[in-house]
């Protein structure tokens, strides 16, 4: 990215890899396993959290020098809610099924703890292009990883992606299920979820020993 | 030169390299190895992790056998090609050639990917970490054909295996830390992920799914299934105690099961503690269940009246319970080490499969959930146990010295 500054280009990738907010520093785990189940639901939460994570960081930084510290994380959650609430009617709005199948998880985004977590450890504390760099890229990292759970959860889980049938029929017993494949219907309870992050854990930290811990 | 040597002289040759940890671990299968003990204790028996799993296996051949009988027997049985065994557990019915080769050419595969797959993983494991090759899955390769249906197939096996060696023991360090029974992982990993394949009433009988939907189609539903339906079952109680019932392949004959925990305990490679328990605990959940249902505090159109009704000690002859208790619940990693926490963990165990094979007719095996559960509590369990037995020594010191 020639674009932009080595500093702030650090902002946003850093959190994608070596800094992930699910793989490292293991938060917002829980809607990384309710929502996982079908790719496009993943997506869509991804871009949810991108949009809330960046603009609340945005004006959380606007507002650092003017929040009283002791009344700080009333300020947070009220700037969160607003955003998805926000969110929320916006997908109501245009994606009415979408919005129904991740039920209270858009909603649960404000208990998110990368969004808190962000606002606390960086908007606060510096300016709002830097910020709004810094919600961007967490935002992604975790989008990222939420995509590939749900991509192997939805392809091994269900044999489609994005709802399209990719393996074949499994009634009609056409492409893969030919051969007496069948669905893991393992795949799209939460605790494969669970599994399959934490094989993401082993591969990234077997490829960056940096990242084990004593 | 003997084949000793000859081993001892090649292990020189490979000290340092790669391939170390898989050739020793031949080397070790067949002989102790001649390594001497440079500090500490210097007097050793001979009874290492190899020769204590080699006992387990042993106990596990005449299930083994018995399992092959009975699906030839239970398939001929379903095909109408011979009669029910009637004269006891020597039945001529049962014994038949007949049945063990049909049995046996349909075990035989599933045997074969259990070893093959399994140790496989384990090799390339061992040569990537560098450590030795563990022993733990020489008796695991041999529970998951017993406890697995006959029709199961080969390609889920396989990616229930790899699961179950890998996520169950190898990310934990390898035999002696896993915190899950990995046969019983491979079991429950099966069991959610393909479903079809492991309940219901075609599974069991070998053939029975290819023959579905045809004029031929056969089904033999398991005890457990029939009555989870409030159906009566066909099986009398001495088909039960002797096994000539449908089930996962090893599983069904307590008799035998019971001859083989007695030669473990025997060994002392058993704990009787916990088989004892277990069997109690399974005891006596059963008979709330039948205080419950004879009280009339559930009606007979309930769903659950079926299993509750039935009478507490016929709990402990099907379903699996006796296999959990032997050879599952028994295993020394993932159980409580103390003596008072394996007589909590056994009675839990019981109590719990029993429940979840009631209340819950959708999941009739309860025994495999309810280790799985309690291996994960063995180690909370042995905890408070000594945590008990500290404080008590420490009040006796107290009084002692006031």
């Amino acid at each position: 990215m020639g674009i932009l500054p080595k500093k702030d280009t650090k902002l946003i990738l850093d959190p994608l890899f070596d800094n992930n907010p699910i793989t490292v520093q293991v938060l917002g785990i829980c809607s990384a396993l309710a929502i996982t189940a079908q790719l496009k639901a993943s997506i869509v939460m991804a871009v949810s959290v991108i949009a809330v994570l960046s603009v609340g960081n945005v004006i959380i930084s606007l507002m650092r020098n003017i929040i009283p510290s002791k009344i700080r994380i009333i300020v947070q959650l009220i700037v969160v809610a607003t955003l998805v609430i926000i969110v929320d009617q916006i997908l109501k709005a245009f994606s009415y099924e979408l919005s129904k199948q991740l039920s209270v998880f858009i909603g649960l985004i404000i208990t998110n703890c990368i969004i808190m977590g962000r606002f606390e450890a960086f908007a606060l504390a510096n300016s709002p292009w830097r910020a709004f760099l810094d919600g961007i890229g967490n935002a992604a990292g975790y989008g990222i990883i939420l995509i590939i759970v749900g991509f192997f959860r939805e392809l091994l889980g269900s044999g489609t992606l994005l709802g399209f049938p990719v393996l074949g029929d499994p009634i009609n017993k056409t492409g893969v299920y030919a051969f007496g494949y069948e669905n893991n219907g393992f795949m799209l309870l939460s605790p494969m979820a669970l599994i399959v992050i934490g094989l993401i854990i082993w591969v990234q930290r077997s490829r960056n020993k940096e990242l084990i811990e004593e | 030169m003997g084949l000793k040597q000859k081993l001892d002289s090649l292990k020189k040759k490979y000290q340092g390299t790669k391939m170390e940890p898989a050739f020793n671990a031949f080397h070790t299968f067949l002989y102790t190895p001649n390594q001497t003990t440079q500090s500490g204790a210097h007097i050793r028996v001979a009874d290492d992790l190899k020769r204590t799993m080699n006992m387990v296996v042993l106990a596990l051949i005449p299930c083994l056998i018995f399992g092959a009988f009975n699906t030839g027997y239970q398939h001929y049985l379903a095909l109408g090609e011979i009669s029910r065994a009637s004269s006891g557990f020597f039945s001529p019915e049962f014994w038949t050639w007949h049945n063990f080769s049909a049995g046996a050419l349909a075990i035989l595969p599933i045997l074969i990917v259990s070893y093959v797959v399994g140790l496989v993983v384990e090799f390339i494991f061992a040569i990537i970490k560098g450590h030795e090759v563990e022993e733990g899955y020489l008796v695991t390769g041999m529970l998951v054909p017993l406890i697995v249906p006959v029709d199961i197939p080969l390609w889920m096996l396989t990616v229930a295996i790899i699961f179950g060696v890998v996520i169950g023991k190898e990310v934990f360090g390898g035999t002696g830390m896993n915190i899950l029974n990995p046969a019983l992982t491979i079991r429950a990993f099966l069991f959610f992920a393909y479903p079809t394949w492991m309940s219901g009433d075609k599974v069991w009988v070998l053939d029975a799914v290819k023959k579905s939907g045809t004029p031929d189609a056969i089904s033999g539903e398991t005890i457990l299934g029939a009555v989870a339906q409030n159906k009566d079952s066909v099986y009398s109680v001495m088909d039960m105690f002797y096994g000539f019932i449908p089930g996962s392949i090893g599983e069904t004959s307590t008799l035998l099961i019971i001859l083989a925990g007695l030669f473990l305990i025997f060994t002392k490679i058993g704990s009787w503690r916990i088989i004892i328990s277990t069997f109690a605990g399974a005891a006596v959940m059963g008979l709330i269940f039948n205080y419950v249902a004879d009280s009339g505090i559930v009606s007979e159109s309930s769903k659950f009246y079926g299993l509750m009704s039935m009478p507490y000690w016929q709990h402990l002859l099907i379903g699996g319970l006796a296999f959990g208790a032997v050879y599952m619940a028994t295993d020394p990693v993932t159980a409580s080490q103390t003596n008072k926490g394996k007589w909590i963990y056994g009675f839990l165990i019981g109590f719990i499969a029993i429940m979840i094979r009631i209340f819950n007719p959708a999941y009739p095996e309860g025994v495999m959930l309810a280790i799985l559960l309690m291996n994960v509590f063995a180690p909370t369990i042995d905890h408070y146990v000594i945590q008990g037995n500290i404080k008590k020594r420490l009040k006796r010191i107290k009084v002692k010295t006031a």
